[in-house]
């Protein structure tokens, strides 16, 4: 049964995965001269690379947490909505639908020089500037980021809420408990399998922003919104395969490390819990 | 006490309102400016001649409602159908194959027992993980390897073999009480009809929920059609949008809608399976 999956997984994943890691040991893809670990070092001096590492994470770091928290509060309003909540959920989830272009355009002439946000501001004599290329650019992203993807999360969030038993709160409710405690001690306790769920999404979805940007900005966007994937895009176009098999690998490394920290804490966390 | 309540939750509810509707701007505005003439559009949108302190008009209500946008994109040029078209010939196969892979090998992750099992779901989960300018690469050595670098099927073949099918459906697997399973191997069932007949029937919210965001997802493809569709012609629809900054801007808002169409009409009958569909259960384990 894992036969089709698993074959198809190696040979469009793995093996060619793995055959990459030959152009990250050779100087480069014609000559095919081997040169060690010489890539990575020149990659570490790189300040494309760095800074698109740098930019990354720091988006990854205000984004993700920030998405995590809006969408569980949406989730609870959501879901607490006696009428209505279905059209509520539905206009959250809607930007998923809206072709990545159309929202593209609508965000750069938003935040542009002569957008609509500089308009209303200049009522309040504020100047005007190109948000965008801005050092406030990378704030746009983390809101197109969250206008995008609140919507999933949310919909996690409830059917997450949904399997708690009422129970819990009722008995809770008996013995006199307050209503912070039951959020810490119920709600957020029994959340906690959802939560990592949502986390490894969001964190798939984060890299997908690039989308948007790329669209925005082009190729070589202003400096505070170069991200690693504009670097490993512009090595892939430029045929530099080297370069792109070495930054592959670094991204990589990071990624097993951050997913095996997720599995620790789950672990940690989901011990406590009794069902 | 209870006057001051209902006071507090009009007042939240008419704040959440106005979060919907900036919520909803983009697609609002997309929406009614697909009804303006081409010329009022380009006359809104375009900023090559604008001063310091003019803006951009982005107009909710058009001065005058047409419908020469959607005509002049149905009717007068096949090219935008066909683009259509390219992009329903990418996402149904991708969608369908998608399902038929990762259904029974989540089965497999749940139920069956073998060796290295968990290193392997490991690995399906850091590929789930990598960014697609990460998986571009191995992507394009093997459609190489095949000579597919220029067809559908560059895109189609990695996309169906994509590991997010096999992991959210574990994760809705891994809910489903074991006494299901064992009454149906004490009966005598073997493995494929326990999948048929037991398990199939209890993921298929689960399923659903899969084929949307698979749907969702490659319905909007841009970088991959980039790097492997060089001919214009055979483009999926997706791509032509996200060039209609430069160019085309006339008929852009009625594009967007008309492409958006379908993907909306399927969340609106199926966000139950989104909110239903995928179980909350850990990880791992």
């Amino acid at each position: 049964m894992l036969l089709v999956s698993l074959s198809g997984f190696c040979f469009f994943y793995m093996i060619p995965f793995l055959v990459s890691s030959f152009y990250s040991f050779v100087d480069n893809p014609i000559h095919r001269e081997f040169c060690g670990v010489q890539n990575f070092r020149a990659l570490f001096q790189n300040p494309y690379f760095l800074r698109g590492l740098k930019n990354t994470a720091w988006f990854m770091l205000v984004s993700i947490p920030l998405n995590m928290v809006l969408s569980l509060c949406v989730a609870f309003v959501v879901k607490n909505m006696k009428v209505y909540s279905n059209y509520f959920s539905l206009i959250f989830l809607i930007p998923l639908a809206v072709p990545s272009a159309t929202s593209a355009f609508f965000w750069e002439n938003f935040f542009g020089l002569h957008g609509t946000l500089n308009r209303f501001l200049s009522v309040f004599h504020v100047e005007c500037i190109d948000w965008l290329e801005s050092s406030y650019g990378m704030m746009v992203m983390v809101i197109i980021f969250i206008w995008k993807n609140i919507g999933y999360n949310m919909a996690l969030f409830i059917s997450g809420l949904s399997s708690i038993p009422e129970e819990y709160y009722e008995c809770a409710d008996v013995e006199g408990a307050g209503r912070f405690w039951k959020f810490k001690n119920i709600t957020l306790a029994y959340l906690t399998p959802t939560t990592f769920l949502v986390l490894i999404m969001t964190f798939v979805n984060s890299f997908k922003v690039f989308k948007e940007i790329y669209i925005i900005t082009g190729e070589y966007p202003p400096d505070s919104l170069y991200v690693v994937q504009h670097y490993m895009n512009n090595m892939f176009l430029s045929l530099n395969y080297s370069k792109l098999a070495s930054a592959t690998y670094i991204l990589t490394i990071v990624i097993v490390l951050f997913v095996v920290c997720i599995f620790r804490a789950e672990r940690k966390y989901s011990e406590n819990l009794h069902y | 006490m209870k006057k001051i309540r209902s006071m507090k939750t009009k007042i939240l509810y008419v704040l959440f309102i106005v979060i919907v509707v900036v919520y909803m701007m983009p697609l609002i505005i997309t929406f009614t400016n697909s009804f303006m003439g081409s010329r009022e559009v380009e006359n809104n949108y375009t900023t090559g001649s604008l001063g310091i302190d003019e803006y951009i008009e982005m107009d909710v209500v058009p001065k005058k409602v047409t419908l020469s946008q959607y005509a002049s994109l149905l009717f007068d040029s096949p090219v935008y159908l066909h683009m259509f078209w390219n992009s329903v010939k990418i996402v149904v196969p991708i969608v369908l194959g998608q399902i038929l892979v990762s259904a029974p090998a989540a089965y497999a992750f749940t139920v069956l027992k073998f060796r290295g099992k968990d290193i392997l779901f490991f690995l399906y989960i850091i590929v789930m993980l990598l960014p697609l300018q990460v998986t571009l690469m191995p992507n394009y050595i093997v459609a190489d390897w095949m000579n597919i670098t220029d067809s559908y099927l560059a895109i189609i073949l990695p996309g169906i073999f994509n590991p997010l099918g096999v992991f959210l459906l574990r994760q809705f697997m891994k809910s489903m009480p074991d006494a299901y399973i064992e009454a149906a191997k004490m009966d005598g069932a073997g493995h494929g009809k326990i999948f048929l007949w037991v398990v199939l029937p209890m993921v298929k919210h689960g399923i659903a929920a899969v084929a949307m965001l698979t749907l969702l997802d490659y319905w909007n493809l841009v970088d991959q059609a980039v790097i492997f569709i060089q001919n214009s012609e055979v483009q999926p629809l997706s791509i032509f949008l996200a060039k209609i900054n430069s160019g085309e801007l006339g008929i852009a808002f009625a594009g967007s809608c008309f492409y958006a169409l379908p993907v909306l009409l399927v969340l609106l009958y199926g966000q139950e399976y989104l909110k239903n569909g995928i179980a909350v259960t850990g990880l791992k384990g």
